[in-house]
């Protein structure tokens, strides 16, 4: 039975709005209460006060979703050494265990904090806020927060980042999106990656990019490879268009 | 497994307004879960049984609504049943798309004991 209005399992097509907003109800001496909240609720507000706090300093925070192994942290890498001295980074690195990749970013001396979530899948709006706390991110600047490699759980997790960026690598089969639209559904921003390796591999990058967008028609995609540095170039007028240009 | 997550969040949200309500218990808890919301219902019954133990929740009676997906086409207007994200307008096979419904993930009532 319906812990609102006492219908059936079978006939809950109806909507709801037969005066359960009022608040309590009396049934049966029982006292039934309307909720009416979202469960992700806590998170999303967290990361609505993370969203206010980087557009209060112009902080361009970038959320990195994708499979482990896509590339994220050599992109990283690579980013920060080559824009050194034009824009100014941070990194919060997130993965169940290790401080390993921490270790890479701060190699270039760029500013890091490692977040392991132990058996978590995903990072979250809360884990975020602390260690923004402790990081002093400087305003006009630009936040990667590269997120546990997974491609499933870290979409329904809002950290108040100002886009969120999937990566995927030609090296993974191009029917990716499909596979896992929840994530391409709630990126502004593909990455292709590795597209040195085409040659040698059986991924269309048109079909994928035809695939990315049957989910999201507004998805922006950018090819690139950090081995050969081709395409990186659009990568980093993306990234200075963002940052530079205030809104 | 951020279905684990997500049953954290209603055991709380849930006891926090029961607490709220003067009550130590909970009767019944009705959810609204949608079919494009990307939780996994298997994997959601797994963390449920793990979850709710010594918690408020752990004899609640619980009732599950699976609001379908419905999605509105930005180009011809057209309102139609959308199972999966990438699904086409039927009638223009466009893909600017909103979806309406489906995406709901929501405590939306409980049902307290009579001594409260």
């Amino acid at each position: 039975m319906c812990a609102t209005c006492g219908c059936g399992p079978t006939d809950h097509h109806h909507s709801h709005d037969h005066g359960h907003s009022q608040g309590l109800e009396q049934n049966t001496g029982k006292k039934i209460i309307s909720v009416e909240q979202d469960i992700l609720q806590e998170n999303n507000l967290l990361a609505q006060r993370n969203r206010g706090f980087f557009e209060g300093r112009n902080i361009l925070s970038l959320n990195l979703v994708s499979s482990p192994g896509s590339g994220k942290t050599t992109l990283l890498e690579r980013t920060l050494t080559d824009l050194k001295g034009q824009l100014e980074f941070a990194v919060i690195e997130g993965d169940q265990q290790t401080a390993n990749d921490a270790d890479r970013i701060h190699a270039t001396g760029t500013k890091v904090t490692q977040i392991n979530t132990g058996k978590g899948c995903h990072l979250d709006a809360h884990m975020v806020l602390h260690a923004v706390q402790g990081m002093k991110l400087k305003a006009d600047s630009v936040l990667f927060i590269e997120n546990v490699g997974n491609l499933v759980c870290p979409a329904m997790f809002d950290l108040g980042e100002s886009e969120r960026v999937v990566v995927i690598s030609v090296t993974e089969g191009d029917d990716k999106p499909l596979k896992y639209p929840d994530m391409f559904h709630s990126s502004t921003l593909c990455i292709i990656n590795k597209i040195d390796l085409l040659p040698y591999v059986n991924f269309k990058v048109e079909k994928a990019k035809e695939y990315a967008r049957k989910i999201n028609p507004n998805l922006e995609i950018i090819e690139l490879s950090c081995t050969s540095g081709e395409g990186l170039a659009t990568w980093y007028d993306w990234l200075k268009s963002k940052v530079l240009m205030p809104v | 497994m951020h279905e684990l997550s997500i049953v954290m969040g209603i055991v709380d949200l849930a006891t926090n307004q029961a607490l709220l309500n003067g009550a130590n218990s909970i009767e019944e808890i009705e959810l609204e879960i949608g079919c494009l919301s990307g939780v996994e219902m298997d994997s959601f019954e797994f963390a449920w049984k793990q979850g709710i133990r010594n918690s408020m929740l752990e004899n609640s009676i619980r009732h599950i609504h699976r609001p379908e997906g419905k999605a509105l086409c930005g180009d011809c207007n057209t309102v139609f049943h959308m199972q999966q994200l990438f699904d086409a307008c039927p009638n223009c096979n466009g893909h600017l798309l909103s979806i309406i419904r489906g995406k709901e993930l929501k405590v939306k009532s409980l049902v307290l004991p009579e001594s409260t």
